[in-house]
């Protein structure tokens, strides 16, 4: 997903059609380019080396 | 009087009657709200018979609670037996009333507190400003072209007006303290679990908490307290014993190590946003400063967190009824909808690796000083704003300091500072988790010492009848 070549548009309508959301042509330009600011964001997180030993908590607690 | 403890002292003493207070708040809301847009709905027949039972309490010496007579309002996702929970959406408008009150709502009922009504609100709290695209904008009673901030706009702007002087509100990403700062009140978020959210919509499960908004410090504490314990019906509320913080609001704070969070919380503020900060650390004597690693990469994995979890919390209306959102919120929960799990999951992995090293800062250091937001109220419509020479979107900015804190469900409060430009601005006072008494004891501090905010000179400033 980290990509350089992803097609975010392409993603986006393959996505949807998985999830059975319909995307009009109205506010599809929107979802993608939501989904380009979360896909930037993203790698923020993705990048950062965490050691294999830290696992999500089930319950989460502060 | 201008808090809720003076209210509630004078109605346990019948120098006035709830009735007379409540008949008040409503006057005031009838004169102010319609330039405001504070209120969703009024609760005026259930107030004032609420009110009567208060005055009837007394009359037969009965002590009514620590809030007797204290008039009150909750964000408008909270639930309120008879009224519609709305969450700032259209899509909920036509649902049945809700059945019963959200645990919060009935444990200030059960203090004596009177509940007037319904505030606006960002659509299901995912915003930072209160411009509500169905219910219209909620403006800053400093300045009514200005944004009261978001999403808990309405409850901030309510207390900052002097329309009632408590309100709950929600926070998931920094939806108490940023319009707690842009409106100059107190806004508190307690760690995450500490208050109960049964009956309270839901934006992030992960990440919503609930909190309030008051005018003093000892309002802050006197809520808290009533609010706190646990709750069977929700199941992220902590099972862990009371922390009466009241008693403890005057103590010593010498005990008390207090830094300035630095790197990232310094970046990215306009000078007015520092100088709060440092006037807050001058009052105290803080010269300390410390460092909360990673908040950046904290701030991205919360967005990615928040995204998914509201999405997939909507994803039924987002199939039925996409054009019923705002476009706004729309694009943004589908995009949400699309995140892969493994992003998720990574952001989740991230978040109990910045918890564990943030309780190593804890270990030498007690309560941390951050700016709430990087500038004052912005305008309304406003979209963009200046930061370190670099033109960035406000919406999501806003959050910018508050975001890193509430990830890991830090206890907060957001302290009300006098900026230079006359507006109101915010500065965090952070702790370990389940610390709030040493956050209350610092703020009782910087209210005596630090200059005390102004009241809007068109609003009320205090509730005497």
């Amino acid at each position: 997903m980290e990509s350089q070549s992803l097609n975010v548009g392409e993603y986006v309508d393959r996505m949807a059609l998985l999830l059975d959301l319909q995307i009009t042509d109205e506010y599809r330009d929107g979802v993608v380019a939501n989904f380009e600011k979360i896909k930037a964001i993203a790698h923020l997180v993705n990048s950062f080396p965490l050691p294999e030993d830290i696992e999500i908590a089930p319950v989460f607690e502060p | 009087m201008n808090d809720a403890v003076s209210i509630a002292a004078a109605v346990r003493a019948g120098k006035v009657s709830a009735a007379e207070v409540t008949k008040a708040a409503l006057a005031r809301i009838a004169a102010r709200d319609h330039e405001l847009n504070c209120f969703t709905a009024v609760t005026t027949e259930t107030a004032l018979a609420d009110a009567a039972q208060i005055d009837q309490e007394v009359a037969q010496g009965n002590n009514p609670g620590l809030l007797a007579g204290v008039p009150f309002a909750v964000k408008n996702l909270f639930d309120i037996a008879g009224l519609t929970t709305l969450a700032g959406a259209k899509i909920n408008a036509k649902n049945p009333p809700a059945t019963q009150d959200a645990t919060a709502v009935t444990k200030l009922k059960q203090a004596g507190a009177v509940l007037v009504g319904a505030l606006n609100m960002d659509e299901y709290a995912y915003g930072f400003v209160t411009e509500n695209f169905h219910y219209g904008a909620t403006r800053n009673p400093h300045d009514l072209r200005r944004v009261a901030g978001g999403s808990s706009g309405g409850s901030a702007a309510a207390v900052a007006a002097g329309l009632v002087p408590l309100t709950l509100g929600s926070d998931t990403n920094g939806s108490i303290r940023v319009p707690a700062a842009l409106c100059g009140v107190f806004g508190f978020k307690p760690t995450y679990g500490r208050l109960s959210r049964a009956g309270v919509a839901l934006f992030s499960s992960s990440f919503d908490h609930i909190g309030h908004f008051a005018r003093s410090v000892q309002d802050i504490a006197t809520v808290f307290d009533v609010l706190q314990g646990e709750d069977d019906r929700d199941p992220i509320c902590t099972k862990r014993p009371l922390q009466s913080c009241l008693p403890q609001l005057n103590k010593d704070i010498s005990d008390i190590r207090i830094a300035i969070a630095d790197d990232y919380f310094i970046k990215g503020a306009e000078a007015e946003a520092l100088a709060a900060v440092q006037k807050v650390a001058d009052a105290l004597n803080v010269t300390e400063y410390v460092t909360l690693p990673e908040a950046h990469r904290a701030r991205a994995a919360a967005f990615i967190i928040t995204a998914s979890e509201g999405a997939n919390l909507h994803l039924d209306k987002l199939r039925l009824r996409p054009h019923d959102f705002d476009p706004a919120t729309r694009d943004r929960f589908l995009a949400g909808a699309l995140i892969p799990s493994s992003w998720y999951l990574q952001a989740q992995r991230f978040r109990r690796w910045y918890r564990d090293r943030i309780r190593e800062v804890f270990q030498n250091v007690d309560v941390i000083l951050a700016p709430t937001t990087p500038i004052s109220a912005p305008l309304i419509g406003q979209k963009t704003m200046m930061l370190d020479g670099e033109e960035i979107l406000i919406r999501p900015h806003l959050g910018l300091f508050t975001q890193p804190l509430s990830f890991i469900g830090l206890p907060v409060l957001s302290v009300p500072i006098q900026s230079l430009n006359g507006l109101p601005l915010g500065v965090q006072l952070i702790a370990a988790p389940h610390n709030e008494a040493l956050i209350l004891r610092v703020a009782s501090v910087v209210e005596d010492k630090v200059m005390k905010i102004s009241h809007p000179k068109v609003c009320s400033e205090d509730f005497s009848p």
